[in-house]
């Protein structure tokens, strides 16, 4: 699954700001994220799963509880990707400014002769 | 000086879409003749220090565009189809990188624009993924996440660095 579509859902989101805190098992989030949005158990785990499986989240098994924790490498790749889509895009619109306000003052003469 | 209140915004509005907000100190139908205009295209175009050529620019529902962007890094090619023009409101185009293996990849960009008090707000959404990754989605249940913003994902990196 594509990053985009990873962190484009509210509960992976959510998920992911409770593990930011620092390590939780899966139990713990569940109940969190069950209280929160109102999703069943099974849901919950279904994104666990999918966060597991793109590598925003690490897990390791203690006893009987699987600990879940954030791995911040694929975060900062969709930061930077996303970084520089905007400043390529921040960069154009201000180019588009100035373009913008030098026709703007050539109509201006134009209309006003 | 008036203060800068023309900040970019960007946000995701669901899994696969970014929409791109931006204000321009200028009438809706000055923005729409210039950002039309394929001769002033490689004025703006593109970050600061690359140089675009404009190789096709066929602007009706179904022609083609493709621009080739020079930078410092190399040679970007682009290109895309255009599927609805409104004019001086709304474009609606394709969007693709053209380099193997994104070429496969065909975003569609939905440009709006809209003017209040002399000023334009230019909304660019830009649709990600094939169809088969959207229907994918819908099957399996997920719902798109409601207009939040990449400040929230700013928050988590600094909380996780």
């Amino acid at each position: 699954m594509h990053a985009f579509d990873v962190l484009g859902d509210p509960v992976r989101r959510r998920i992911l700001e409770l593990l930011a805190d620092g390590e939780r098992s899966a139990g713990e989030v569940s109940t969190v994220v069950q209280n929160e949005f109102g999703i069943s158990q099974p849901a919950v785990s279904q994104h666990l799963r999918v966060l597991r499986e793109s590598g925003f989240t690490s897990v390791r098994p203690v006893g009987a509880r699987r600990l879940y924790a954030v791995d911040p490498i694929p975060l900062r790749q969709v930061d930077e990707w996303l970084e520089q889509f905007r400043r390529s895009w921040e960069e154009s619109y201000e180019r588009l400014d100035e373009l913008l306000e030098g026709l703007k003052q050539k109509e201006g003469k134009e209309d006003g002769s | 000086m008036a203060a800068k209140t023309n900040a970019l915004k960007v946000t995701t509005p669901s899994d696969t879409e970014i929409l791109l907000t931006r204000e321009f100190d200028a009438p809706r139908d000055l923005v729409w003749k210039t950002i039309t205009n394929p001769e002033l295209l490689p004025q703006w175009w593109g970050p600061r220090g690359t140089t675009l050529v404009v190789r096709e620019f066929d602007f009706r529902v179904g022609g083609g565009w493709s621009y080739l962007s020079k930078g410092a890094d190399g040679e970007h090619p682009f290109k895309g189809e255009y599927r609805e023009i409104v004019a001086p409101e709304k474009i609606v185009q394709t969007f693709i990188y053209d380099v193997p293996p994104f070429n496969e990849m065909v975003a569609v960009e939905n440009m709006t624009l809209t003017e209040r008090d002399g000023k334009t707000t230019l909304q660019t959404l830009v649709q990600h993924g094939s169809k088969e990754a959207r229907d994918g989605h819908l099957q399996s249940g997920m719902e798109g996440g409601a207009g939040e913003t990449m400040d929230r994902l700013e928050e988590l990196l600094a909380k996780t660095a």
